[in-house]
């Protein structure tokens, strides 16, 4: 056993553990901001280092073939490090107002394992574990605000839907097992047999729970209310981590496990994303509540993602992940904006953020900046990753798809407006402070976001390393 | 030429953005001053760039080439011919004319210029852009901020600011939906593989190669023309341009109207002409027809507008009609004619909405009803206001007569009758504009309007400028005319190839 290859997921686990011993032997009256600057260091310092462990040579595992440690989950892994550090900048001062932040930064840890271990997981058993720690612990953050109805609400919603979509998984994996006797994705995609009715109903059971973990439609009932009701932070994590690992290790799993079946299942994943993308930005136009916009907005772009899934080449491999990268940079932004607005004006109703320009100009130029790069307006990254994606699928021959792709994306582009002029025309109710460290994120991001975007030179390179050695 | 004068002058208006970001939003003129300088160096650099330029020679000058993103073949390259110089010099001088002409904002300044510089930045790359994915960049680029600044510093009459603002936005952005589309099925095919390339230049050789079969041009020629079209209001989609304009700040009113609507000729010409030639000819009796309701329908709606703003919005959709009539005529001399006229209405349009933002300012009134004879008040103004008018009418020695002149002449080769019921809208555009002089400036004295002062002071820049240019152009067209010949010119055998692509109408004639 190599545990070399582990090494990332065993350090954030130690990580975990000494947050929460420390936070024992912390006062109670202290403030736990210092482990959110313990964490952040340390998982800056991982998501450096593995920039060192990009291999030509893909074939680096752990203990029989269970945990692959490929590019691909490298850069799944750098993804989510990415993430999380982010979102515990920016949830630094949130923290602060909830009765346990010691846990929370621990549990937000526990999430990040999970995450990780699902880009990685090379078999269904590890694959279940993962799954499971994250939504497990995200079960928890979800309900993390112990004062706030609507957050047991949202935690009670989430326990209960994800329950029964980890059942139907799980129900999926026992009949593979049952057909291939194994539960490893490459000894299946060798014995499956494609065509027996087991076997497709175990495959559809499985999907269906990816499906429901992506919030794709239907299997997204959960999500507007789980988005609104959960902590901004969390709701943050929830919309990029959660999704970007289902997305992660959904790809794995098609293109290893169920490998032979994807030229039928393509097709009708495409009438997915369609379905995705039409209902996700029509129902968003509705909203009052921006975090239940940006749930349906979150579906709309799962969508996006799918298409690049669809065209089934490398190319579009590497388009969902270049797209998953900006889709984080954006969503830091976004919710980070919110959280603070959520902080000082008490909710995040479209008029909470009435006159943002004014109070804050710095967090209204990141707000329509990472909406806009979601929306796919140049010259942030959401247009490059778009026409990264559109390229892939149309090459791939699904015309129709980038087609109602484009459209739906200009839609999208009208209800975003609705945030940018609440900001831009309205004026403030109260004054705003801004902390260093949410300046900081809300500038990495935007910077980033419209930086990938005019230059996308350095990290289409990276995804295209990464997603030529997994799809060869 | 190694100096990169094009890249300077895009970079100035984004040097000048990054100085208002730390200037303190209360100091109002130092504001003002930084825009203007930055607008004026620019202009300068363009004015050089255009009196340089060797139109003995034509073709792609001052080019300058950066490979960008290698995976998708992108390079950052400009350049300017004898088609986009002129676009270019357009865009300047309308980009300091609006500067000048919202002095007057007091309204949070900063910001309004922040988003006007980059407004003109992203008008000006589209001019520029040898390269697609540079194109699209700058051309989607434009659409927020004019939205964010509808919102706000936009006035709200017969619809609403917010309206106005989110239907020009919609609009744009459907439209270039199909357009990217259209772009994405183009950059595929056009190459394979390991050659796909943004660059314009290739792939306008691309259909050389037999790459790009008949149908496949028809097809994205029409999904271009739907976004180009949308951009240029092409009659059915030339809706939000009465009601965008009005609900519109001055500077965006003269901005869009002026120059941002010439992209969509630009493009047709650049993107859908030259890479796609099969498909222009294919559709360019649609075209015909399209571009002749625009001429006379629109300015049928124009006699009966009230509102000042409503009038002139028309009427701009009115004279794109023949910048499209120009485009289908396809043939060099109604080219020509079709650039042209786009710098040709583009002046006149903006010096009109500059005009009509001065009175509005002053009276805040913009009814044919209400206002009369404000020549006695205003008479700086409406000196202004005559200009516009005439050359609209294509009076002789103004801007508009050459370019409307050239067009018909190009169109009366290949369709004379069409070009018969053209030439009649210019009956009407001489209704509704000396209709709206003789009620507007040249009535009767009224009294209640003396205590409204003439425009003065930094006011007056806009007048000056554009109707210098104005002038200029009109008694000396050889200015202009020279420069969009040598871009126009050598398309000739190109041109005369097209004579036996088949077109709409043999494919109807078939069917039939």
């Amino acid at each position: 056993m190599n545990f070399y290859v582990i090494y990332p997921e065993i350090a954030v686990l130690v990580l975990a553990l000494l947050l929460i011993c420390a936070d024992l032997i912390l006062s109670a009256v202290e403030t736990r901001r210092s482990l959110g600057y313990a964490a952040i260091m340390i998982l800056g310092g991982l998501f450096i280092s593995l920039f060192y462990q990009y291999h030509i040579d893909g074939s680096v595992y752990f203990y029989d073939n269970l945990f692959y440690f490929d590019n691909y989950a490298i850069f799944f892994k750098q993804l989510f490090l990415a993430a999380v550090v982010m979102t515990i900048l920016f949830s630094l001062d949130y923290a602060e107002k909830l009765r346990y932040s010691g846990e929370y930064y621990a549990m937000v840890l526990f999430a990040l394992i999970g995450m990780m271990v699902l880009a990685s997981a090379n078999d269904f058993l590890t694959m279940f574990v993962g799954l499971e720690l994250m939504t497990i612990s995200f079960y928890a953050l979800a309900g993390f605000r112990l004062d706030d109805k609507k957050s047991a609400e949202s935690g009670i919603k989430y326990l209960i839907i994800g329950s029964v979509s980890t059942a139907v998984t799980l129900y999926g994996i026992s009949l593979l097992y049952g057909m291939a006797h194994s539960l490893d994705f490459s000894v299946i995609e060798k014995t499956f047999n494609v065509f027996s009715p087991l076997g497709v109903a175990g495959m559809a059971m499985i999907v269906a729970g990816m499906f429901f973990k992506m919030s794709v439609i239907p299997f997204h009932m959960w999500a507007p209310d789980v988005y609104e009701g959960a902590p901004t932070p969390v709701t943050g994590l929830l919309a990029m981590g959660s999704k970007a690992a289902a997305i992660a290790v959904f790809i794995r799993i098609l293109f290893t496990a169920f490998l032979h079946i994807t030229d039928y299942f393509m097709p009708v994943l495409a009438v997915f994303s369609a379905i995705c993308m039409i209902g996700g930005n029509i129902a968003a136009i509705r909203q009052k509540n921006i975090k239940r916009m940006l749930a349906y907005s979150s579906i709309a772009q799962a969508g996006y993602m799918i298409v690049g899934i669809c065209a089934a080449t490398p190319q579009g491999i590497k388009s969902v992940m270049f797209y998953a990268f900006l889709y984080v940079l954006a969503n830091v932004g976004a919710f980070a904006v919110l959280s603070v607005v959520d902080c000082q004006n008490n909710g995040t109703e479209y008029k909470n953020l009435s006159g943002l320009s004014q109070s804050a100009p710095v967090l209204a130029m990141v707000m329509a900046i990472s909406l806009l790069s979601m929306g796919g307006i140049p010259p942030t990254a959401g247009f490059t990753g778009k026409l990264y994606l559109f390229t892939a699928v149309v090459e791939s021959g699904y015309v129709w798809l980038a087609f109602i792709g484009f459209i739906m994306s200009m839609i999208s582009v009208y209800y975003y407006l609705k945030v940018v002029r609440v900001m831009y025309q309205g004026s403030p109710d109260n004054s705003i402070t801004v902390s260093g460290s949410i300046r900081a994120v809300v500038l990495i991001s935007a910077v980033a976001t419209i930086l990938f975007g005019i230059w996308p030179q350095y990290l289409s390179i990276l995804t295209d390393f990464a997603a030529f050695t997994f799809l060869r | 030429m190694d100096f990169p004068l094009l890249t300077i002058i895009l970079v100035i208006p984004l040097l000048a953005v990054g100085l208002l970001m730390f200037i303190p939003p209360s100091s109002f003129k130092s504001v003002k001053v930084v825009a203007a300088t930055a607008m004026c160096i620019s202009l300068g650099l363009t004015i050089y760039a255009y009196v340089t330029y060797d139109s003995s020679i034509g073709g792609m000058q001052f080019t300058q080439s950066i490979p960008w993103i290698s995976d998708l073949g992108v390079s950052y390259s400009v350049g300017v011919d004898g088609i986009s110089l002129p676009m270019l010099f357009l865009t300047n001088v309308i980009g300091l004319a609006a500067v000048f002409s919202s002095w007057n904002i007091n309204v949070r300044p900063k910001e309004f210029f922040i988003l006007l510089l980059i407004l003109i930045t992203g008008v000006m790359g589209t001019f520029v852009a040898c390269d697609l994915f540079i194109f699209l960049l700058c051309y989607e680029l434009v659409v927020i901020p004019i939205y964010i600044m509808v919102i706000i510093w936009g006035s709200t009459k017969r619809v609403t600011k917010e309206y106005a603002g989110m239907k020009l936005t919609i609009y744009l952005l459907m439209g270039s939906a199909f357009m990217l589309v259209g772009v994405v099925a183009l950059y595929l095919q056009a190459f394979p593989a390991e050659l796909r390339t943004f660059d314009i230049a290739a792939l306008s050789n691309a259909h050389l190669y037999g790459t790009l079969s008949q149908s496949f041009q028809i097809i994205v020629f029409f999904l271009l023309l739907l976004g180009f079209g949308t951009l240029l209001s092409m009659f059915p989609f030339h809706t939000w341009s009465p009601d965008g304009y009005a609900g519109a700040p001055t500077a965006v009113s003269m901005i869009h109207a002026g120059v941002l609507k010439k992209i969509g000729g630009y493009g047709l010409i650049r993107l859908g002409l030259l890479i796609l030639p099969a498909g222009a000819k294919f559709w360019a009796p649609l075209i015909i027809i399209l571009g002749l309701a625009n001429v006379i329908y629109a300015a049928y709606i124009a006699i009966v507008q009230k509102d000042l703003k409503y009038v002139v919005g028309y009427s701009s959709v009115s004279h794109m009609g023949y910048v499209l009539l120009g485009f289908a005529a396809l043939n060099t001399i109604s080219l020509t004619g079709a650039v042209a006229n786009m710098v040709a209405h583009g002046i006149m349009s903006a010096l009109f909405f500059a005009v009509i933002g001065y009175v509005y300012e002053k009276t805040h009134m913009r009814s044919v009803d209400q206002l009369r004879g404000i020549a006695h008040q205003m008479p700086r103004i409406s000196v202004g206001f005559m200009l516009a008018g005439m050359s609209s009418v294509g009076l002789p020695g103004l801007i508009g007569f050459i370019p409307e002149y050239t067009i018909f002449l190009g169109l009366f080769k290949v369709y004379p009758f069409l070009a018969m019921l053209a030439v009649s809208g210019i009956v009407f555009t001489a209704i509704y504009i000396l209709r709206v002089l003789q009620k507007v400036l040249f009535g009767p004295r009224d009294y209640g309007l003396d205590k409204y002062k003439d425009a003065k002071g930094a006011e007056l820049v806009p007048l000056f400028l554009l109707g210098t240019v104005l002038v200029l152009f009109g008694l000396f067209p050889q200015l202009l005319m020279g420069v969009i010949n040598s871009g126009v010119a050598p398309l000739g055998p190109f041109l005369q190839e097209l004579n036996n692509v088949p077109s709409l109408l043999v494919t109807l004639g078939g069917i039939w």
